[in-house]
């Protein structure tokens, strides 16, 4: 009966109680939708730098990562692709060569990291064909072809069957340069991206830089990025020797760009922090809340002392209150802000003019919500919290009260 | 049988600026099944004294022993189950909790009591029979009369079955008409269930009705008739 008191009690004053609903709702709406927007954003920028740019999984020649000589490149690539394709959770893996280089039109220069890639694997690698936006990907028809990003074309005035002249040091380090015709431009998220790295076919760059057949890396795919560290300690096991010996070195995505690791725990703290600071104005706003309801309600407190019920009970029926109040508010909150997120993982928030800043660094224009279920728990639960926290110091005001002084107040 | 013994009961109130002698030296007997009346001007001491014996209060002097017990020796948790299951209390404003209908009032101090469900029910159905109010178990407080309301009270105080009834001016807010009402349904209720019943009161009517008139002033007796 204790818990059905405390229930009517909350709707004694209908309005009090549906303004702290209310703020308990807008409290988790703010706290849920921030994170879902701060969790989509971090999620696309992830994902896009998978699919994109990193892969999964890379394989390199240890000293490879610390300083890209060209002459350090991988011995007998073909079997690294061949054990990795052979494994049920791997999209595909492509062969790459990466050279730091000077391009270059008439009109201007700039340096850029050239990619030789052979098109087919590269496809199921990295969805750079899928983000061309004029002319065509790589193939073995074209002529010394060219991808170029979109706005390396704009810096460097280059247009579709433009000449691009590609300086760089080959294998012996000699300057050498080639001249590749722009076949396509591709355009993604990343400004930063598009406009440092091009793509060539591997072979056409191999024989420019003097490498014939040989690959400084090896980007690994998979189906579900869950799975990378699964891939990961099988490819480790089965080419345990290799690294052993130091014939290469395998990273993560996690290693190769550790701040897009960063990037995705301190979005998760600071949704929690965000959480945190919201609920702990609530808190006071409950605290008031109750402490006013109590006050009220003194003489009849102090009549259920004088009858038996003992202080732990009262303590129970003023927590029960505050936490019901939580309770309702908890459930109407997140049900909307499931409302929200989905809403906006669906269609996305679109930030249109502040879209072209949001992709100098890294970021799409429009974000696509993403909220765990954990973390709706989790918010849940730190409502309830608060509630119970919220709910002490109006019943220690409660507990305080003398039966005499109440009855004396009633009389 | 005497159901409370108390001898040289004292209650000085020091946090004011003179300390007050609300109860000096009472020595007094109740027995078993009497209609006590306490009656004295305000400010005479007779809330303090019914403070006093139903455990509300701590006296700075004497005992206060009920049903042979002397509840000086209680803690404040002791003192809480001692009210809870032997003394009956009912209040000038009734006190009913609202959000509760009239039988849930009343089965609540049986709930606090550990009495199973079905039995407190029972229970509280039949006490509220008694007490004039069969019809109305699902009223809540505010849809019932203030003679209905301390009625409700009277029920919830014997469903408790304590060993005495602490009545503090219970019929000051009523009308002449429930005034009557009441203390006849009371007076009813000590012959019939031999219930032992303390008010303190100004009021004649109440007096009139009472076995037993125990004037106070002064924080002391001064008459015992």
């Amino acid at each position: 009966m204790i818990a059905s008191i405390a229930w009517r009690n909350l709707w004694r004053n209908k309005l009090r109680s549906l303004i702290i609903i209310a703020a308990v709702v807008v409290g988790i709406l703010g706290g849920v939708g921030s994170d879902g927007f701060m969790e989509g954003m971090v999620d696309q920028r992830v994902n896009t730098a998978i699919a994109n740019e990193l892969s999964n999984i890379q394989l390199h020649q240890p000293d490879f990562l610390l300083n890209n000589e060209i002459n350090y490149t991988i011995p007998n690539p073909d079997q690294y692709i061949e054990v990795a394709n052979q494994m049920p959770e791997v999209k595909g893996a492509s062969k790459r060569i990466i050279c730091g280089a000077m391009a270059s039109t008439a009109t201007a220069a700039t340096s850029v990291l050239i990619c030789g890639v052979i098109p087919e694997q590269e496809k199921k690698v990295t969805g750079i064909y899928k983000k061309v936006i004029s002319g065509n990907y790589l193939n073995d028809e074209q002529r010394i072809p060219v991808v170029v990003g979109k706005k390396l074309a704009d810096k460097l005035e280059l247009n579709l069957n433009s000449k691009l002249i590609v300086t760089l040091a080959d294998s012996s380090g000699t300057i050498t340069y080639g001249a590749f015709i722009v076949v396509g431009m591709y355009q993604t998220s990343n400004n930063l991206y598009d406009e440092s790295h091009i793509f060539v076919r591997i072979n056409d760059l191999g024989k420019l830089a003097g490498i014939t057949g040989q690959v400084h890396e090896i980007a690994i795919s998979l189906f579900d990025n869950k799975q990378t560290s699964l891939v990961f300690n099988k490819l480790s096991s089965s080419f345990k020797q290799q690294i052993d010996n130091k014939s290469i070195d395998m990273r993560t995505w996690e290693q190769l760009e550790p701040l897009l690791k960063s990037m995705i725990e301190m979005t998760a703290f600071f949704s929690y922090l965000f959480l945190i600071i919201i609920l702990i104005a609530l808190a006071f706003a409950i605290i008031n809340t109750m402490t006013m309801a109590i006050l009220e309600r003194k003489r009849e407190i102090g009549m259920l002392m004088a009858i038996g019920m003992t202080r732990g009970k009262i303590f129970t029926m003023i927590m029960l209150e505050t936490l019901f109040l939580a309770i309702v508010g908890g459930l109407v909150g997140l049900l909307m802000s499931y409302g929200l997120v989905e809403y906006y993982a669906h269609y996305g928030l679109d930030f249109g003019s502040m879209g072209s800043g949001m992709s100098y660094i890294g970021y799409d224009s429009i974000v696509y919500f993403k909220v765990t279920d954990g973390f709706y728990l989790a918010s849940f639960i730190l409502v309830a919290i608060t509630a119970v926290l919220s709910s002490i110091s109006p019943s220690i005001k409660a507990l305080k009260l003398n039966p005499v002084d109440a009855i004396r107040e009633l009389n | 049988m005497s159901i409370i013994q108390i001898n040289n009961l004292h209650k000085t109130y020091t946090d004011t600026k003179v300390p007050v002698k609300a109860v000096n030296g009472i020595s007094l007997s109740i027995e078993e099944g009497e209609f006590t009346a306490i009656v004295g001007p305000s400010g005479s001491g007779k809330t303090t004294f019914l403070n006093l014996m139903g455990g509300l209060d701590t006296p700075t002097e004497g005992d206060i022993l009920i049903g042979g017990k002397n509840i000086k020796d209680l803690n404040s948790r002791q003192l809480i189950d001692f009210r809870l299951h032997h003394i009956g209390f009912v209040f000038q404003s009734y006190n009913l909790i609202p959000v509760l209908t009239a039988i849930e009032n009343v089965a609540f101090i049986m709930e606090l009591q550990g009495i199973p469900k079905k039995e407190r029910h029972q229970i509280a159905m039949e006490l509220l029979k008694k007490t004039g109010l069969e019809g109305k178990e699902n009223y809540r407080p505010g849809e019932l009369s203030g003679g209905q309301q301390q009625r409700v009270s009277v029920a919830r105080a014997l469903a408790s079955k304590p060993k005495f009834i602490l009545a503090d001016e219970p019929t000051a807010n009523l009308d002449s008409a429930s005034t009557e009402d009441l203390l006849n349904m009371m007076a009813e209720l000590n012959k019939s269930e031999n219930m032992t019943f303390i008010f303190s009161t100004h009021d004649k009517r109440v007096m009139d009705k009472a076995r037993r008139i125990v004037t106070i002033d002064d924080g002391k007796v001064v008459s015992d008739v």
